[in-house]
């Protein structure tokens, strides 16, 4: 191939079991959906890693950049009334 | 022919079948179009190494001389492999070897189909186990087909070409002997005239799709049932047997 023509970027996500959210796992290159699909099938899920799979056009992603650290992360962290530690949580809740 | 040969021979042809398709596909491992399609493939090979071993395994158990699926697969010569012809075919360009791969697992899928209710019980087994990688390989190969035909100028004539290539190496999938016919009497193998007008009507609209036109060839190519073969075939058999014969008893 002469030139990159690899097709663009997707993001991976994975989910371990029914009920559990799914899980950022990685990238790959795909020219469509179906091939993304088949392809997070091949390079995520080959050794029994999940049973469902969502792919994402990388470019569809809105992330918070360094700069916004502060602004966005920092004012929670002297909000410990925020945090539900004062509950005792019941055992059958799971995942919380 | 007693029914043991007859299954011998019939295990002997479908691993043979597989081992040299996996071994063509094996080819791409590293070469492939791009990262993520050199695995997916690999993926596929690996699958069908699987099955071809289980097969040789059992035709090694049926033969009951001692023989191993090793012995069976690297000590044999061009002559003594039934593996159809298709399978051995060089890989081209990767539209050819797709447009082939589709050919094999709509045959494939519904070959281990109807094989999954053979009353050989380790047939069976094998069978049922492959359904679900072979509905995913032709989901694979119909998806790329698909792609080519609709894709630029370039991809639709490689496809093309590779399915003039091919397409008079297709008949000989459905070609029966007399193995088949003793094994079909006690509802072991699988008759291979209920397969085809199935086939034909689903790579008929998998061409259609992909805007492709049969090629004018009146003419099938055959020979493998009886141990003939392309000279393709003793290639590969030299590449992949070659390490075995060197080190016979070697070791991983």
């Amino acid at each position: 191939m002469s030139k990159d023509s690899q097709g663009p970027l997707w993001e991976v996500f994975v989910q371990k079991k029914a009920g559990q959210p799914f899980v950022h796992c990685g990238n790959l290159h795909a020219f469509d959906k179906e091939m993304a699909l088949q392809n997070a099938r091949d390079l995520y899920t080959r050794r029994g890693e999940g049973m469902s799979l969502w792919v994402v056009p990388s470019t569809a992603i809105v992330a918070s950049s360094p700069e916004d650290m502060g602004s966005f992360f920092e004012p929670s962290n002297d909000k410990i009334y925020r945090h539900p530690t004062f509950y005792q949580i019941p055992d059958g809740v799971g995942h919380m | 022919m007693t029914s043991q040969e007859a299954l011998f021979n019939y295990s002997l042809r479908l691993g043979d079948t597989s081992i040299i398709l996996a071994q063509r596909l094996c080819e791409w491992t590293g070469h492939g179009p791009f990262l993520e399609e050199d695995l997916a493939l690999t993926n596929i090979a690996l699958d069908i190494f699987g099955r071809g071993k289980a097969l040789l395994e059992y035709a090694a158990k049926v033969e009951g001389k001692g023989r191993t699926e090793d012995d069976l697969a690297f000590f044999r010569t061009d002559r003594e492999f039934f593996n159809t012809l298709i399978t051995e075919l060089p890989n081209g360009d990767y539209a050819k070897t797709i447009i082939r791969q589709a050919m094999i697992d709509c045959f494939d899928l519904a070959f281990y189909t109807a094989l999954a209710n053979s009353k050989d019980e380790t047939l069976a087994g094998i069978a049922a186990k492959s359904i679900k990688e072979i509905t995913y390989h032709k989901r694979h190969s119909f998806s790329w087909v698909n792609r080519f035909g609709n894709g630029t100028e370039e991809s639709f004539n490689r496809l093309q070409q590779g399915l003039d290539e091919i397409w008079a190496f297709t008949g000989e999938l459905f070609e029966m002997n007399e193995t088949d016919e003793i094994l079909i009497k006690e509802g072991i193998a699988v008759d291979l005239n209920l397969l085809k007008a199935d086939w034909e009507k689903e790579i008929n609209q998998l061409l259609t799709k992909a805007n492709l036109v049969i090629p004018e060839t009146l003419f099938m190519q055959k020979g493998s049932r009886k141990g003939l073969h392309t000279e393709h075939l003793s290639y590969i058999l030299a590449e992949m047997q070659s390490l075995p014969r060197m080190h016979p008893n070697a070791k991983w």
